[in-house]
């Protein structure tokens, strides 16, 4: 093993098709025309010295170490800046050209600290290196002139430092920043010798833009820009490269180790969805694996209100089997159950599911993505024939107008964020469809062509009146339509679009948008090039989720705007492996690949495979099986790594149903709120201890590789597998690759998949399989998959969630960057310097009305319940309409959501709650309540109090 | 009897020896003398030494008073000046004065006699005929007549006119751009201001004629913040033009479309690099691109861009308006046309000079300039701005001309020339040339950036004496470093006062001085 190093070509790669060839040092290279001189040459391994040219961002032309000659050409032009041409002569390495470099070497150290041996990127540092291939022997200038080695260290940020005196001001962070992660929070500041970097208007990096995502300090050749972690640790000494367990984009990373220490994590270049770029999650917030909090042994305890004993392995396992045993005996095969995780691999997804039906005997399964995209795959399949998105995120680079509707990518995605932001800076258009003016309405370089804020819950109508003008104003792609799509349907759904209800004039009336807005985002999305639409869960999570799914693919279907490169519809995937979960087959009603249990010869293909016999009926979902519980049928439940007590809707009704079961059995690494409620509790692994592999919201099945062993002794397959052994089960896997194989033994999309296979490509899209060997990026390319594109009928049917007198607010929900979901990782790290609490987002006049002003305490209060925290008065919500994030356990968000849900896939109406917002004194009484309570039920005997999550 | 009409300059340079306290007597002589004068604000002839320089209308032309002081002005009227009366600062016929009469007006040939804001006055003395003729011919006929003209880039580089027109005309874009940079930094310049000051419409029919030629619609005049009688007179300009149909959807009733803004600087020398001038345009921190792209393919906002200096474009109607080959047949060696030499710094005349190229340093120093104001020997002039070259009086034989200079390790820039007398410390010219780049580089590259400060202190060690010979060699290799490493002619440039200085003058380095020979060599 050995670090990884990716080649560094000085200068992005050209995609121009047209060949030139010249001669580099004697050497004959051929490369696209638009290609550099220099990475022509690093083409054929030759190395020009340079300092500031860097391959993920233009070429700069500053250090002026990569001068070159060329026959013919006066001066010594800069091998980074001037492009090839043909048949042209390059001298890389002459004597003139070395005095100069050397000359320009003893420039930049005649200001540079000489602590080379004391440095914290001693052996890893352009700058020695680069001092070395000139052969610079002497600084004949001195070191008492004029220089900066007196400049303060900014450790603002909790992750890196910043070290001016050992700058030298090759803009490379800047660059960087601009390019790479388009925040734009860094600038060169002053002129001649006193040009610096500065972040911000000069305020340090934390008080500044930066969104710590880490392109600066990967893209600095010194120690300058350095994370905290290497100052600690030393340089790493090998990296094995694995993927992200954030968000769907699944980022691949080079995880740098010592040992078996991460030392730091590195966006690694040739990752397919990342490619090389990172957010302030994966690339810094992985402290949580260490976190004190972590439980490293199992526990159990006979009732909740008693102290954790912590137990062996075995005992554990052994009252998992006995218990599960015991309240199938008395009260049926079904009344146990199990929840896959949406962060846990396809392969430990994959085996809870068949634990769940081959081992339980019944269907009760159900996965995270009820909560977040079911209605996703719902609504996908029944239009386009497959649940799941249709494009890659490079086709985003294709696309001349973005639709983004109901997600808020610049935080939630933010590497895909950054990329859509390059391209929107490239000149795309921009619509966006959300009740709340997220940052990508207007930021740096980038404004919103529209922004529709309409009120939430009215996403349906307003797709049917972006549709009415497609239809009506005779913008419909008609050659598409007729030659892809079903014309009947199609023909249904164009007379019902065009009903005057529907309306940009009618829908205006009460979505809270101008109808001449609707009407010319509608205009441009159907005439403005390659349309592509992104959304998310503020699609999804409403009583209509799966109808506004429906509507966006009959918009992108009508307009011509699915089967190509830049075009789709494109679920934001919220977890790392939610996609992966629900192929895996984690729904009660359907196996791997989404094949419905009805389907006789699918049954039978895995009861030959497992040898068992399958329930053909479909089991409960998540919340019919905590309302069984409540009923007194359900009474056990395995859930491997989600806290559905936070993130489910309706608390009080969830804490309901979990204290109604004899036993509850929670895998996860923390004893998180779910775990208050639990009463075996099996410690789990995180993303760096196990192997596997992860599938984004591209439908990219990446690796996860294991880069330390479990610190709780097994990754979660081997919990999942000693669990049926527990229960009489000869489970005989070894490894992950084996489940993977019988996943694609069973699955005909993943027909072509295998570890080695992985290995080799790197990550493959699926469908692999043998009539798409190498993957499927693209969907529906030719032809749907189902046949012809069907246009379902899209009726507005408002929520029953209404304002009136009580609640005249509506309150809608989402995320931040620095934070994942429900905190419980990124709590645990120091993100929370950015968001130490949840806060209510409130308009400046809903706010004077009722008196409230920034930072106060509020009650938010809804029919469901109510909690306090405290208010943000801001005009990015609209009026009449608060916000708020869920990431803190104590901000209890959820108390107030309803348990109104999709009417097709009972996904939670977590976005569109009537509310009542009020000034209070502090944390309400039943938050009090909650603290106390949470406390008492995290107490293990004989052990120290267990520390309070962290804030 | 017609109405008497007094010319009044307002020119800067005018205004500061106080034209405008010159005006208010002449109003207040006016009342007294219950008289009905017209006064005609103009520019400058550029004759700085006679400012104010006041011309009054005589049937017989013209008669010049110079340099007229507010107290002088009850007096003039005494002497019936507004007949031309005689007076001891009676000048006569300004064109007769021989500063004057020994020069070829073309791009200047208003400036200072025309009401600068009249586009009738304008047209009168020939304006707008440059125009007319260019919508008669169409782009490619008007690229041609200012390729054949060899006009080259009077900012200082040279480059061709034409050629960079064309380069743009080619460019395939919905929406280029024609920049004018006015971002006149160079020290002894001030060409570009009294254009701006003295004849805006000979810049807007410039640009017009640039915008036809290269398919612009758009042009913008990047002006520097110190010129802000220059913005302001210059906006006046651009609106008046607007109403008289010349800027605007229809320019002079044409197909074409063209208009212009105004953009004010920061205060960097830097942005009057072309580059860097973009950057700063375009609302950045000015900063100096690489080449290329060229800003002729990817220029202000990443379209393509015809990046001019003033007294390009301003010499571009007179071109079009008396043909290519009256201005070519003037000139010397492929230096065509004439230049506005700027005289500056200790010189007995200093003022705005315009003559075909070619003139003999020697002449426009001695005879032109009239050697030194101190009245001591001259012992170097800086030509072409605080990135030119110092030449010592050996080098006086050399021709007014870019390839000329050039072969002596010299560049004539802008035109401006800064004068010295024998008092001048050479050592301490060339530690200010150092200087100011340390302070005016835009940072980027690395030469510049930090060679700047490195060649101050070496300069001061050398002086000190300190390892001398070390430093000297130091030195030197640090003026190769940055001539051949720099990103652009800032850094690039700022070795020719620096070796100049050396190589002329190393008595003022501690060195022992040239012999004769030496310095004829």
């Amino acid at each position: 093993m050995s670090l990884v190093n990716e080649i560094d070509y000085g200068t992005p790669e050209s995609k121009a098709e047209k060949l030139v060839s010249l001669e580099i040092d004697g050497f004959k290279v051929t490369v696209p025309e638009g290609t550099s001189i220099m990475r022509a040459a690093m083409e054929i391994g030759i190395k020009v010295p340079k300092l500031c040219a860097y391959d993920m961002v233009d070429s700069f032309g500053s250090c002026r170490l990569c001068l070159v000659e060329i026959d013919g050409r006066n001066g010594t032009p800069a091998s980074c800046t001037t492009p090839v041409a043909e048949g042209i002569k390059v001298t890389t390495q002459n004597q003139r050209l070395g005095r100069i470099r050397r000359n320009v070497m003893e420039l930049y150290i005649s200001d540079h600290p000489l602590d080379c041996l004391t440095c914290s990127a001693n052996g890893n540092c352009e700058l020695q290196d680069m001092a070395g291939a000139v052969g610079l022997r002497e600084v004949r200038y001195g070191y008492d002139g004029e220089n900066h080695l007196k400049s303060e260290k900014d450790a603002s940020n909790p992750y890196f430092t910043f070290d001016p005196a050992k700058c030298i001001v090759c803009s490379r962070c800047v660059r960087a920043c601009e390019e790479v992660q388009g925040t734009f929070a860094l600038t060169i500041d002053g002129r001649g010798f006193a040009s610096h970097v500065a972040a911000g208007m000069d305020e340090g990096f934390l008080a500044s833009e930066c969104v710590s995502c880490g392109a600066c300090v990967q893209a600095c050749p010194t120690a300058t820009l350095m994370e905290k972690s290497v100052i600690e640790a030393g340089q790493p000494e090998h990296s094995v490269v694995t993927t992200c367990a954030y968000c769907g984009v699944g980022c691949s990373f080079k995880a740098e180790m010592k040992g078996d220490q991460v030392v730091r994590m590195v966006p690694w270049k040739d990752g397919k969805a990342n490619h090389g770029h990172s957010c302030v999650k994966g690339r810094f917030a992985w402290g949580y694996t260490n976190h004190q909090d972590r439980i490293l042994n199992p526990m159990v305890r006979e009732k909740i209100t008693d102290p954790w004993r912590e137990v062996s392995w075995d005992e554990a396992l052994g009252r998992v089997a006995s218990e599960f045993k015991r309240l199938q005996s008395q009260h049926g095969v079904g009344a146990i159950g199990g929840i896959t995780s949406s962060r846990c691999t396809n392969e430990e997804a994959y085996l809870v599911q068949k634990l769940v039906r081959a081992v339980f005997g019944n269907n009760n399964v159900d996965t995270c993505a009820r909560v977040c995209h079911s209605p996703t795959g719902y609504g996908l399949s029944k239009t386009f024939g497959t649940s799941a998105g249709t494009q890659d995120f490079d086709s985003v680079e294709e696309a001349d107008i973005i639709m983004v509707i109901g997600a808020n990518p610049t935080d939630a995605h933010p590497v895909f964020g950054s990329r859509m932001k390059k391209r929107l800076r490239q000149g795309a258009k921009l619509i966006v469809i959300d009740p709340r003016r997220i940052d990508l309405v207007r930021s740096a370089h980038i404004e919103a062509q529209y922004h529709l804020p309409l009120l939430p819950g009215t996403n349906v109508a307003m797709l049917n009146a972006l549709a009415h003008t497609v239809v009506t104003e005779g913008l419909v792609a008609e050659a598409y339509v007729r030659e892809r799509c079903d014309t009947q349907a199609f023909a249904d759904w164009a007379e019902f679009v065009s009903l005057p209800e529907n309306s940009p004039e009618a829908v205006a009336a009460y979505a809270g948008v101008a109808a001449a807005d609707i009407r010319a985002a509608a205009r441009l999305f159907a005439t403005g090039g390659n349309g592509a639409i992104y959304y998310g869960l503020g699609v999804t999570e409403h009583s209509q989720g799966t109808t506004a799914v429906m509507g966006m693919a009959n918009l992108a279907m009508a307009t011509g705007n699915i089967g190509r490169r830049g075009v789709g519809v494109n679920p934001m995937r919220g977890q790392n492996n939610v996609q992966g979960s629900c192929d895996m087959g984690s729904f009660p009603h359907e196996l791997s690949g989404y094949r419905h249990l009805s389907d006789t010869a699918t049954r039978t293909m895995f009861e030959r495979d497992w040898g068992v016999p399958l329930d053909p009926e479909p089991g409960l979902r998540i919340n019919n099986m905590l309302d069984a519980a409540c009923d007194g049928s359900f009474r056990g439940i395995y859930i491997q790594g989600e806290d559905i007590l936070q993130s489910d809707p309706d608390t009080h009704h969830v804490s309901a149903g979990l204290a109604a079961m004899e036993c509850v059995v929670v895998q996860d690494l923390f004893l998180n709120e779910t775990a208050r409620y639990a009463h075996i509790f099996l410690p789990g692994s995180t993303f760096l201890e196990k192997d596997g592999t992860f599938i984004n919201a591209e439908r990219r099945f990446g690796m996860v590789r294991k880069v330390t062993a479990p610190k709780n002794g097994y990754a979660d397959w081997e919990i999942t597998v000693a669990i049926a052994k527990a229960m009489g089960m000869n489970w005989t896997y070894s490894h992950p690759s084996e489940v993977m194989d019988e996943i694609a033994r069973l699955t005909p999309t993943f027909a072509g998949v295998s570890f080695k296979r992985l290995e080799e490509a790197g990550s493959l899209q699926w469908p692999i399989n043998d009539k798409a060997p190498e993957g499927t990026p693209i969907m529906h390319v030719g032809s749907f998959v189902r046949g012809k594109g069907n246009f379902m009928i899209t009726e507005y049917v408002p929520t029953d969630e209404r304002t009136g007198p009580r609640f005249p607010l509506l309150l809608t929900t989402g995320r931040i960057l620095s934070q994942y979901n429900v905190g419980a990782q990124t709590r645990r790290t120091a993100n929370t310097v950015w968001h130490e609490e949840d806060r209510l987002e409130i308009h400046p006049h809903d706010a004077e009305q009722r008196g409230i002003r920034d930072c106060d305490w509020v009650r938010l209060a809804s029919r469901s319940g109510e909690t306090s925290l405290r208010a943000r008065v801001t005009e990015r919500v609209a009026l009449g309409v608060v916000y708020t994030t869920f990431h803190h356990p104590t901000t209890q968000a959820n108390v107030i959501t309803t348990d109104y849900a999709d009417w097709a896939t009972s996904c939670p109406e977590y976005k569109v709650t009537a509310v009542q917002v009020s000034p209070s004194n502090g944390p309400s009484q039943w938050q009090e309540t909650y603290e106390d309570l949470s406390r008492k039920t995290r107490r293990i005997a004989g052990a120290a109090p267990v520390v309070e999550a962290a804030e | 009897m017609t109405r008497p009409r007094i010319f009044v300059p307002r020119d800067v340079g005018a205004l500061a020896l106080g034209a405008d306290a010159v005006e208010r007597a002449i109003v207040d002589a006016e009342r007294r003398h219950s008289l009905d004068i017209e006064i005609v604000r103009t520019g400058s002839r550029g004759l700085f030494w006679l400012e104010p320089m006041i011309e009054v209308a005589t049937p017989g032309g013209r008669i010049a008073y110079g340099p007229v002081k507010a107290g002088d002005v009850a007096n003039l009227f005494d002497a019936g000046f507004l007949d031309g009366g005689p007076h001891p600062l009676r000048l006569g016929r300004p064109e007769d004065i021989p500063f004057l009469a020994r020069q070829t007006r073309f791009t200047f040939a208003r400036c200072g006699i025309i009401d600068r804001l009249s586009p009738a006055d304008y047209r009168a003395h020939g304006g707008w005929r440059g125009l007319e003729r260019a919508l008669a011919l169409g782009p490619d006929a008007i690229v041609e007549e200012v390729t054949k003209s060899g006009l080259r880039g009077r900012g200082g580089a040279g480059f061709p006119t034409g050629i960079k027109w064309r380069t743009t005309a080619l460019a395939a874009a919905p929406q280029k751009y024609i920049v004018c940079n006015a971002d006149e930094g160079d020290s002894g310049t001030f060409a570009d201001r009294m254009i701006l000051e003295g004849d805006p419409f000979v810049l807007v029919e410039g640009m017009v004629i640039a915008g036809i030629a290269a398919g612009a619609s758009k042009g913008f005049v990047y002006i520097r913040s110190e010129y802000p009688h220059g913005i302001e007179i210059f906006g006046r300009a651009l609106a008046i033009a607007r109403a008289e149909g010349i800027l605007g959807p229809r320019v002079l009733g044409s197909a074409y479309a063209f208009d212009i803004e105004i953009r004010v600087g920061a205060g960097a020398y830097v942005c009057g690099e072309e580059t860097a001038l973009l950057d700063s345009l375009e609302g950045k921190r000015g900063q100096v691109r690489a080449k290329p792209p060229l800003p002729a393919h990817h220029g202000a906002f990443g379209k393509p861009t015809v990046v001019n200096n003033v007294i390009s474009l301003a010499s571009v109607p007179a071109i079009l308006a008396d043909g290519a080959d009256t201005y070519r047949d003037i000139g010397y060696g492929r230096s065509r046309g004439t230049m506005p030499i700027q005289l500056a710094g200790n010189v007995k005349y200093p003022g705005l000079f315009e003559a075909g190229f070619g003139l003999s340093l020697g002449e426009i120093i001695d005879d032109i300039g009239g050697g030194t104001k101190s009245g001591r020997p001259v012992r170097a002039v800086q030509v072409g701005g605080p990135l030119g070259a110092y030449f010592p009086r050996a080098l006086f034989d050399t021709p007014f001309d870019y390839e000329a200079f050039a072969a002596k390790d010299g560049l004539i820039g802008h035109g401006g020339i800064v004068v010295f007398d024998d008092m001048v410390d050479m050592a301490r010219q060339a530690r200010f040339a150092m200087e100011f780049c340390s302070i005016e580089s835009c940072g980027k590259c690395t030469p510049c950036r930090i060679g700047s400060t490195r060649g101050v202190e070496v300069i001061d060690r050398i002086v000190r004496g300190e390892r001398r010979a070390e430093n000297l060699v130091l030195l030197q290799e640090l003026c190769e470093t940055m001539r051949f490493g720099s990103l652009c002619a800032l850094g690039g440039f700022v070795p020719f006062p620096v070796t100049s200085a050396l190589t002329y003058f190393p008595e003022d380095f501690g060195g022992a001085p040239l012999t004769a020979a030496a310095r004829a060599a």
